[in-house]
């Protein structure tokens, strides 16, 4: 697939005082892509934000949309290039003298596009995917931090736009609403195809939900590629930087952490090609993740992943490592173990999620299935990871499904 | 040379003051101008205008009556006293009357609505400036001027010269209570000397000041406000400082105003 650039940064400069911020950027973000721009704090990632979205103006450089030069539109052309955009900022910036509701009817309102029965339709649409609809005549400082940042999110999203600028939105969350609002820019992203861009600390969590990342250093962007490939970046700065940040345990499930599970794997496959120790692999998938997402919200569709995990975790032994491969994956590298063993491991599991009812504390979704499946193989030494982890995903199996 | 220099620099140092002074005046002007006309663009923020009429006008009624009231009786009071010296008590009505509504009234008025609406307007506009609320706006393609200042100025340009008119009553008959019910002047003579000392003029003067002080309070009050992020200190205490620069320069300058329009206007 061609990537299409929908806004383009070509030697942006930007000076705040006597503080150079921004020293000469240049990013390509491509039209229905989630660009994730990690970096040090006060690297500039929100100020570039604001540049993308026009708050600010650079003293240098040029800022191209769709090939087009920002600086040679005419006002009305501008206009119509705002109504595109929507931003989620990093302290909210939600209107204190409005209430929940408000707050989110007013992009809508303030266009006066629509009858005010259709915004109050979209807006408690909005709210009730975001589970804020019982607080929607509270005003924003009756709210904890994390329902201020979904009615940031839902104030954005509400105005359906095509590209979504998103500053550091998971700071402050509980690692469940943190995942949720990952999950849910992801949902989003997917259904409404927007293009994105997510200032984020939130490493490995915002890997899988980019498909591009571009790191931020000292003003300029060091390293620009897709999330595998800054795994395996070879400049210090980089490394260092997403190793100082990378969690052993991924903050959601408790287990593993992506780089953890991906070295052991490694290692396993090492002892295999030198002492023929040969060990399986069994990647789970929460197939309707995005399903439960839609129709019981993002806060149940994490808390559920997370009841998954459990389940998977106490049914390991010690010397087994999982950890979590995407959003809604789970991997499990079993060592000393052929591929019958590892079919006998998802039976047990199986068996396990059934008997104690995987979803006890979560209120049941009448007519839903839950649906969970695996693949396994078994690793020769001929093969590398990748090979692995596909031969697993091409076996894939329904082994658990709930209905209520 | 160096004696040149040391006499020219504080003459360049008056010049850069002014400079700066006239400059400031032509961002008020043009903030003014600017959030005035954007009043007219359509579609019209009844809602806005209708909260921003009760918040500087309705909520102001009470301390207005109460000021109207006290300045009236210390008028009649003060009044009384000078002129029974001269056996020309009954002129008191005309004396309160042409005072209240040539000066005190507008004046008074404009002071009362800067400490209780004018400064909690720079207050309210500086906070949103600094938690980014007025980006978020900007963000929303909605013009935080047509937003937020449009309608305070409209509202702003109804209440004073109703709020001035109440003063005026009121007080009116704050100095009839001092000077007739207390001290015992004929309330005919009063209200009668009141009704034909003040002329047409004199009401339209009042309320040609009330209107260019309302334009002068809330020109001030949200410049204040809206550009709080560009002083020095930052966050609380920059909307700490603009707010008190608000009422300080408002205060001052609807006293200036009132000189220079009472200038043209005798």
């Amino acid at each position: 697939m061609t990537r299409s650039p929908l806004i383009q940064l070509k030697d942006v400069v930007k000076t705040l005082g006597a503080n150079r911020v921004l020293n000469g950027v240049n990013l390509s973000i491509c039209r229905g892509e989630i660009t994730a721009i990690i970096g040090k704090s006060g690297s500039g990632k929100s100020v570039l934000l604001k540049h993308v979205i026009g708050l600010y103006e650079p003293d240098g450089g040029a800022i191209l949309f769709d090939g087009r030069l920002r600086a040679a539109m005419t006002p009305a052309e501008r206009r119509a290039l705002k109504n595109k955009f929507s931003y989620v900022f990093q302290d909210t910036a939600l209107f204190d003298f409005l209430n929940v509701f408000e707050n989110v009817a007013l992009p809508l309102k303030e266009r006066n596009a629509l009858s005010l029965a259709e915004v109050s339709r979209r807006v408690r649409d909005k709210l009730h995917q975001l589970d804020l609809h019982d607080v929607e005549d509270k005003y924003p400082a009756q709210l904890s931090g994390g329902m201020k940042k979904r009615v940031a999110l839902a104030r954005a999203l509400v105005t359906d736009p095509e590209i979504v600028l998103f500053d550091e939105p998971t700071t402050g969350l509980d690692p469940i609403r943190k995942n949720a609002v990952h999950s849910m820019i992801l949902d989003y992203q997917r259904r409404f195809g927007f293009t994105g861009v997510v200032v984020s600390h939130e490493i490995p969590d915002i890997f899988f939900i980019s498909q591009r990342v571009a790191m931020l250093d000292e003003g300029r962007i060091v390293f620009e590629g897709g999330p595998d490939e800054i795994q395996e970046a070879a400049a210090p700065e980089v490394k260092n930087f997403i190793q100082g940040l990378e969690s052993p345990r991924d903050d959601l499930t408790g287990i593993a952490s992506h780089s953890i599970g991906q070295n052991r794997l490694l290692q396993e496959m090492s002892r295999l090609q030198r002492y023929r120790i040969p060990f399986s692999i069994v990647l789970l998938a929460m197939d309707n993740l995005e399903d439960v997402d839609r129709i019981a919200g993002h806060v149940v569709a994490q808390t559920v992943f997370k009841a998954f995990a459990n389940h998977v975790t106490q049914n390991t032994y010690i010397t087994d490592t999982c950890f979590r491969f995407d959003i809604n994956k789970i991997l499990v590298v079993l060592p000393d173990t052929n591929e019958e063993q590892a079919r006998d491991f998802c039976r047990k599991l199986s068996r396990t999620m059934q008997s104690h009812a995987l979803f006890g504390s979560i209120e049941p979704v009448k007519g839903f299935c839950y649906s969970v499946s695996a693949g396994v193989a078994q690793a020769n030494k001929d093969s590398g990871p990748d090979e692995l982890i596909a031969a697993a995903g091409q076996r894939v199996a329904v082994f658990y499904e709930c209905r209520n | 040379m160096a004696i040149l220099v040391t006499l020219k620099s504080p003459i360049a140092a008056i010049g850069r003051e002014v400079l700066d002074f006239t400059q400031h005046l032509g961002s008020l002007f043009l903030f003014f101008m600017w959030g005035f006309v954007l009043i007219f663009q359509p579609p019209f923020q009844f809602d806005k205008f209708r909260q921003q009429v009760y918040f500087i006008g309705m909520k102001s009624v009470f301390v207005i009556c109460l000021t109207g009231a006290f300045t009236g009786m210390v008028l009649g009071l003060q009044g009384y006293y000078a002129l029974v010296r001269y056996g020309s008590t009954a002129a008191l009505g005309s004396a309160v009357a042409l005072s209240l509504v040539r000066e005190m009234g507008p004046v008074l008025t404009a002071i009362m609505i800067i400490a209780r609406a004018g400064s909690s307007m720079t207050a309210e506009i500086g906070i949103m400036r600094i938690s980014e609320q007025i980006d978020a706006l900007r963000t929303m393609d909605i013009n935080p001027m047509r937003f937020l200042v449009s309608p305070r100025i409209a509202a702003a340009l109804i209440c004073f010269p109703l709020l001035t008119a109440l003063f005026d009553v009121v007080g009116l008959y704050g100095g009839y209570l001092s000077g007739s019910a207390l001290l015992g002047l004929n309330p005919a003579f009063y209200f009668a000397r009141a009704q034909s000392s003040v002329e047409m003029s004199d009401i339209i003067g009042g309320f040609i000041k009330s209107i260019a002080f309302a334009v002068v309070v809330v020109t001030v009050c949200c410049f204040q406000g809206y550009y709080t992020h560009t002083r020095a200190e930052f966050g609380a205490k920059g909307v700490s400082i603009s707010t008190t620069s608000a009422v300080v320069i408002s205060c001052v300058l609807v006293l200036v105003t009132d000189y220079v329009l009472t200038t043209f206007l005798l």
